[in-house]
Parts: C-alpha cells; structure tokens; sequence
C-alpha cells in the first residue's frame, strides 16, 4: 500500500487523525507548528524557518519518509501457533537427532549445567535459525523457515526476553512507562490493558507499589514483576523467552500461571526445581546439545504440589518477619 | 574490494561489533579504518583481533570533513593491502555527521542504555544508515527495547534493525550477512556522500577563541532570547 497520495493531498490534520503515528513523526523531526489545515508538502513551503533545509531533507524526502513509515507502522502483529525446533549437533558436533515443537500456551523449561547451552538454544530460536547458527540447528515458525528478510524484519517483534540482567533505565513513572510501552504499540485504547498490567505487576511482587512510583526506583522483586507483566500484558511479541528469574523474589507460582494458557509460546531456562517442574516439558541441554526432552511425569507433579506449599510457606514466613513478629507464637503462618 | 562505513556515537559499542562482524565473516581479509577525534585505544583491540588497522585523529577538524577527505585515500590503502573488506569506523560524530556514501553499506551503532529518545535526538547518521545495529540490549527491560526500537523506526523505517550482542557476537552474525550481500566496489573518487557536512564555515573554524559580536565572522546563526 502506497500513502504517497494521500500524504500529499490530506490535510496534516486529517493524517493525524487516520494515523497517530503521525504525531510522533513531526515531533521527532521538529515539524509541530506547521499549518495543520494544510498537505504535507503545502504546510512546508508555507513554513518560513527553514526547517527541511536544517534537516537537509526536501518535501518529497519526507514526503517519502513519511510514505515508508506509514507502511512500516501497519500493525502486522504476527500469530505464531508453533515453533519447531529441530535439532542440530552438540559441541563436539554429536547429532542432535530429535525435533521439538512448542505451541501456543505452552511453557517449557530449559535445564542443565552453566555452559550446556541454554542461552544459545534461545539465542537459536531469537534469531530464527537456519542452520546458520554454532549449532546447525534450523527453528521453524509454524512449519517454515524465515527468510533473511524476516528475520532481519524491523525491531523482531516475534520475540520477547526477559533476563536477570535487565532493568529499567529511563527515568518514569510507572504509569508513564507503561502508557510510552503501548504508545508505541499504537494501542488504540491502552488504558485498559495498562490498568490490567499494573494490577497484575503488583499480584506478582508481593510488594505493593504505586502507579506514580518511578521504575528506577522499584525494588529487584517489583521490577521483574514489572516486567513478567508487561510481557505478558502489553507486549505484541507471540513467543517470550526467560532466562533465569528464579532469583527473582516475585511469586514464581503466579508468575507460570499468568503465562500459562495464555496466547504465548513460553520458554524458560531455569535451575530452579519449582519452575523447571511447572512447565509440562523441559528441555535438558548437555555441553551444548539437547539431550532430551522430558514430560512432567506423575510422580514429578507431586513433588511440584510439594514444592508449591514449600513456596507458600516460605513466602508466609517472610511476611510474617518482615513484619516485626515472632514465628509460631499465635500461628501467624501456615503450619503442616 | 567491498566497503562498510560505520558509524554510531561514543561509547555507543561500534569498535565491539566490527571485531564481532570480522569474527562472522572469518574468510575475508578485512581491514580497518578508524576515524576518531583526539584520543582512540581501538588500534589495540583491532590489533590484538589480527586486524590490520589505521587510526587518524580529526583533532581540531570537524569530524565529518577530516572523514570525506581521507576516505577515498583510506580506500586505497585497502586495495594497495588486499582486502576483501574495508571497514571505516567513524567516532566522536555530532549528531549532525555522516560518514554514509551513496554506494556502500552504512551501518550505525546505537546503545539501548543511551535513553529511549536518543533515536530521535541523532540525525542523518541514523536516518540514513542502511542497517540499525543496537547493542547493550541484553541489560535494559524489554519494553524499553521495544520503545526504543520504535524511536528508531520513526527516524528511520526503511532500514534493517538487528539487536547486537557485542560482548557475546549474539547478533552479529545476521550482520555479517547483509554485509556479504555488498557489492565490489572499484573506486570511492566520483561517489557521493549521503548527506552533506555541516555547514561550518566560520571564524571559530579557523582558530577564534574570544567571545563577542564584534569577533564573529561568516556563517552564524543567532538564538532568540525574549
């Protein structure tokens, strides 16, 4: 779809209105105040300051620009219903000889050693392997291979990470920090899902914040709880891949639950036993290779059940003593 | 011999994810040119790579027209050498530069930690290179990637934006392949630059150091203060 014509005979104001994206391209090359009543290239010539000569761009340059961002900003959300990984060799380059699909609203955990190789089975799926990859492996988005133009596609929305390295840099609010992630979403209405987000954030910390509360000044626990939820809330990306949050200190059996079920493609490289057992599968990688892939048996889920009222226990504990009391003293805390 | 220019502002990662591209690209004779202001300790990290390197310092030259006069000489070093690949690396750029030529690949290095408006805040460097490489992802949230992705499609859509890894090569190697996509090129002399360089042509250019109207000469550009 071209705009070229329509740029050129719609007023700026009109434009505005079709698509806001719009406003953010006239502030981001300092064109405001020109003349909304007026097409694009009309409003410049009107415009005295000599503005397209500083940016050394003349009407039709950003008439074009404006044409290609238009085309670019189409919303070409992408529903991916299953990757297929299939295998490649390890490090000393032993067959893999298996393949894995995932579908939507599965989660699936990654296990093994420091150095097996569970960030480079992310890194595999991130940049949509074609047997390009250390591994050789070849990741499939519902049964085809993308071509270079896709996997060089603006900004690789199919993918969403999380990590423990991450944090929040810019210096907002929470409020504005959500309403700027679905600003540039071109959510119609964010506000809705930006409410839903926070409520969930807060779910997840155990530790209440505000909406007014900046994001550089949340706590370890509260911004990844941040994070899971914008993930999961506002984030346009199918598939979201975790690596270690387990030390977190966010409700890990609420965090799997949100992303269970959901309209996500899960894949979570972790040590910790309560969640490598929460997803209904886990990956187990050895010096580089997949070794296997196992199903969350019987006997494991009862352990899960275990672990889960361990869990439980431990967060009761801690919010008692966080509290200024004693344990055990008018049973304060749940008890076996 | 093909050419890259890249360029990015400082600290932005740019030398990072050159010897990152040369680790991805291990068939290619490559060599580096680096164009920096004062102070540069990227010759030894180009060296210790086995790449062979040469550094020039702008110094008081503004950065943009030390590049476009020594880059045609740059590129005949490359071919005098053998290369199959030479790379520029342009640093210490004001917003207004850039080292991008009509022709050969342009690729700017930007960094996530840098805040999410400076997309918006770099000029042509940014608006006109044909790859967006942006690096230090790995430590900011992943709604400010986006938002910051997002900054960088406004100021520039139609190129290819890759997440870079310059400490761990994640990424590089998708830079790798559109550099291989390339074309020889046999000569710079002719070709043009993609923008043109500020338009500094005034008394402080030429060594004035005193403040006043009455030492202000040629190209001046006055505020309005009310």
């Amino acid at each position: 779809m071209d705009y070229t014509l329509e740029i050129m005979s719609a007023p700026l104001g009109a434009l505005l209105e079709r698509y806001p994206v719009c406003r953010d391209f006239l502030q981001t090359y300092g064109l405001e105040k020109l003349d909304l009543s007026l097409p694009l290239p009309k409003a410049l010539e009107h415009d005295a300051g000599g503005l397209t000569a500083d940016l050394g761009l003349s009407a039709l340059d950003l008439t074009d620009l404006l044409n290609d961002l238009l085309q670019a900003s189409r919303r070409v959300e992408e529903t991916i219903n299953s990757i297929e990984i299939r295998g490649g060799t390890d490090k000393d380059g032993n067959a893999e000889n298996l393949n894995v699909t995932i579908r939507t609203g599965e989660i699936v955990s990654l296990v093994g050693p420091t150095g097996s190789g569970k960030s480079q089975l992310l890194a595999d799926i991130e940049c949509a392997a074609r047997g390009d990859t250390p591994t050789g492996r070849v990741v499939l988005f519902d049964g085809r291979a993308l071509s270079d133009e896709e996997r060089f596609s603006l900004g690789n929305q199919r993918i969403a990470q999380l990590t423990q390295n991450m944090n929040f840099v810019i210096d907002v609010s929470v409020q504005d920090f959500l309403q700027m992630h679905a600003r540039s979403r071109m959510l119609p209405q964010p506000e809705e899902l930006i409410e839903r987000c926070f409520e969930t954030a807060n779910a997840l910390s155990g530790e209440p914040f505000t909406k007014d509360t900046k994001v550089t000044r949340l706590s370890g626990g509260q911004s990844r709880a941040l994070m899971i939820a914008d993930a999961a809330c506002i984030s346009p990306s199918p598939i979201l891949l975790i690596d270690e949050i387990e030390n977190a200190g966010i409700d890990r059996v609420r965090a799997v639950e949100l992303l269970t079920g959901g309209d996500k493609i899960v894949l979570l490289a972790t040590h910790d036993p309560l969640l490598a057992l929460s997803a209904s599968r886990r990956i187990v990688l050895q010096n580089g290779g997949i070794r296997a892939v196992l199903e969350t048996n019987e006997a494991e889920r009862k352990t899960l059940r275990e672990l889960r009222e361990a869990e439980k226990r431990n967060a009761d504990l801690r919010r008692v003593l966080r509290a200024g009391e004693r344990i055990g003293l008018c049973g304060n805390y749940t008890t076996d | 011999m093909k050419m890259l220019t890249v360029s990015g502002p400082p600290s932005a990662g740019k030398t990072s994810v050159v010897l990152q591209l040369a680790k991805n690209l291990p068939d290619l004779h490559i060599g580096v040119v680096k164009f920096d202001c004062l102070t540069s300790y990227d010759e030894e990290r180009y060296e210790a790579a086995g790449l062979p390197v040469v550094v020039g310092y702008a110094g008081k030259l503004c950065p943009d027209h030390f590049f476009v006069t020594n880059v045609q000489e740059a590129f005949e070093w490359g071919q005098r050498k053998g290369f199959d690949l030479l790379i520029t690396e342009s640093a210490g750029l004001c917003n207004r530069c850039s080292p991008h030529i009509r022709g050969v690949p342009a690729v700017c290095v930007i960094d996530n930690l840098a805040g999410i408006n400076t997309p918006r805040k770099l000029g042509p460097m940014l608006r006109l290179a044909d790859v967006v490489a942006v690096t230090k992802g790995d430590i900011v949230s992943q709604a400010e990637r986006e938002v910051f992705a997002y900054n960088i499609r406004q100021m520039n859509p139609r190129a290819t934006l890759l997440r870079l890894n310059g400490i761990t090569g994640q990424g590089a190697f998708l830079l790798a392949k559109a550099v291989e996509k390339a074309r020889e090129i046999e000569t710079l002399s002719g070709m043009q630059l993609r923008f043109t360089t500020p338009s500094s042509v005034c008394a402080y250019c030429t060594g004035e150091k005193r403040i006043g109207m009455e030492y202000q000469l040629g190209m001046t550009r006055p505020m309005v203060f009310d």
